[in-house]
């Protein structure tokens, strides 16, 4: 049985973690962006923001303030149990958020969309979002925070078969460079695409892909892999960087995702995971155990399961 | 790269000096004012809180990542820019009544908006670096001097009134000519972007926005 206060204590220490420790991958992305970037501005802000993720760190305070908004991705293995069940579980979530938001402090971003009520606390009505997803075997839950920006960087459109790669290169830059001038992306970033679906799964398959993944992971599809390879190259090509600045750091790493979409279609959804990739993971075990990482590892063979049966356990642990 | 200190109610000889791409850090004393605040002095007319425009010339797009605490006090976090060009319906005439000579925010604002309001009212342009220093601008700030208008409008619209000192870095965005380094940069990158389009396609189906015309047909 998982204690909902451990939950809420985890989930105290993940807010924090996530808004002021930078992640390895991401850092280390970073530095190799840094050392290649011949754009004076550009090699000027990207050490800025080398000494921003330092500075932030040494102080204990938020690497950026505008904080995102917070969300959460939780996976309960199946034999999981939690205190007080799932109600308890969101709760807890739900409180963690409010109290960080205070005690960090964060910005409280959430407002209603119309009346623009704010609670301070970066909890309204669906904020924080929290998504679930399972795993066949153990008894753990894993908390996931991200702390995405919320206004620029991501679009969708509806291509169709015959748009073909030609297509889906077209939208990627097209995204790229709207939301890269002036630097309104906060590049470098992670891009995450999302490819079929239906266009809310599109959405989310782009999102995870983009904060769920880490730099330098590659999907396991080979075809895929070297997609997102040429789309690292074709990103950095545009002649941009940091700021939206003459430079070749546009992207720190490109991640696709794909569903099974309606034959006559073919979804696609573009997210930036800015300068400020903030996430943080924990794995909560039924013995009371708790292990933090920074790579959320949420891809497993089973979210990518092809059919009704999936493969088996021991690879899915390997993998995680 | 040119890196200078600058006083956050310059003068003109402070401000003629500066250069595209400068790097620069400001001491003295800034305000947050950002749609909500716009809105009440532009819109409905109500006069800024007394002192303000005396006591700086620096307005920060912004609203900071902060708490208040139990006692009244309030602690300041990071503290990032929000972006400007959304402001430019206001720009003009908050400018005339502000008196503000330093406007900080996030990615400029349109070039059109630095010829006609900004370089009438002498003032220029300072952007934020990254975008998120947030953590390096979170230790120029000295402390809180007020916060205005936050029961009305929230913590995060409200007007912060810090102190700061070597608070940066900034670059300059616009001179007092109305020039922006932002549109020439984008010039220099526009010039190589056929290049890098080819291999692609436009999509087979349009949307509105790439026509105008609301009678075209989609495919």
């Amino acid at each position: 049985m998982i204690s909902i206060d451990s939950i809420h204590r985890t989930a105290l220490t993940l807010m924090s973690k996530a808004a002021i420790e930078i992640p390895d991958d991401y850092l280390d992305g970073l530095r190799r962006a840094a050392e290649a970037e011949d754009g004076d501005l550009s090699a000027f802000v990207l050490q800025a923001m080398l000494e921003n993720y330092d500075a932030a760190k040494e102080d204990g305070r938020a690497m950026c303030g505008d904080t995102g908004c917070p969300r959460w991705y939780v996976k309960l293995a199946n034999e999981a149990r939690i205190e007080g069940g799932p109600v308890a579980l969101e709760q807890a979530l739900r409180r963690a958020t409010a109290d960080a938001t205070h005690n960090i402090p964060l910005r409280p971003n959430r407002v209603h969309p119309l009346w623009r009520t704010d609670h301070d606390n970066n909890v309204g009505i669906a904020a924080p979002e929290i998504e679930v997803a399972f795993e066949p075997d153990g008894d753990w839950i894993e908390l996931t925070t991200v702390h995405k920006g919320g206004l620029f960087g991501t679009d969708y459109r509806m291509l169709f078969p015959s748009d073909g790669i030609e297509g889906i290169r077209r939208f990627y830059l097209d995204s790229l460079v709207a939301f890269g001038k002036r630097g309104l992306a906060c590049q470098p970033a992670i891009v995450g695409i999302g490819l079929g679906g239906s266009k809310d799964a599109c959405m989310v398959l782009g999102k995870r892909a983009a904060c769920l993944r880490t730099v330098g992971d590659r999907n396991p599809d080979p075809k895929i892999a070297a997609l997102e390879r040429e789309f690292i190259d074709l990103g950095n090509s545009i002649g941009m960087g940091a700021m939206g600045f003459v430079g070749k750091s546009m992207v720190v790493d490109c991640h696709i995702e794909v569903g099974y979409c309606h034959t006559g279609g073919m979804q696609m959804s573009v997210h930036a995971f800015c300068l400020s990739s903030r996430r943080a993971c924990a794995r909560l075990h039924g013995d009371g155990r708790i292990e933090y990482r920074t790579d959320p590892q949420w891809f497993t063979p089973y979210q990518r399961r092809e059919t009704v049966e999936w493969p088996p356990a021991a690879v899915t642990a390997a993998v995680a | 790269m040119n890196k200078l200190r600058l006083s956050t109610s310059p003068d003109r000889a402070a401000l003629a000096a500066l250069s595209l791409g400068d790097v620069v850090y400001l001491d003295g004393t800034v305000y947050t004012a950002r749609e909500g605040v716009y809105r009440r002095v532009v819109e409905d007319g109500e006069a800024l809180p007394p002192g303000l425009t005396a006591e700086s010339a620096t307005n920060f797009h912004c609203s900071p990542a902060a708490t208040v605490e139990a006692d009244g006090s309030y602690t300041v976090g990071a503290v990032t820019a929000t972006a400007s060009f959304r402001f430019s319906k206001w720009i003009g005439p908050w400018l005339d009544r502000s008196g503000a000579k330093l406007i900080l925010g996030k990615g400029g604002m349109n070039p059109e908006d630095y010829r006609a309001h900004f370089v009438p009212n002498g003032a220029v342009y300072l952007t934020t670096v990254g975008y998120g220093t947030g953590a390096l601008l979170g230790r120029g700030i000295r402390r809180v001097r007020a916060v205005h208008w936050r029961e009305r409008l929230g913590l995060a619209q409200a007007v912060w009134v810090v102190e700061v000192a070597n608070f940066g870095p900034f670059l300059v965005e616009s001179d007092l000519a109305g020039s922006s380094l932002f549109e020439r940069e984008n010039a220099k990158i526009a010039a190589g972007l056929d290049k890098v389009y080819e291999g692609t396609r436009p999509a087979v189906m349009k949307r509105f926005g790439e026509t105008d015309d609301r009678r075209d047909e989609m495919i």
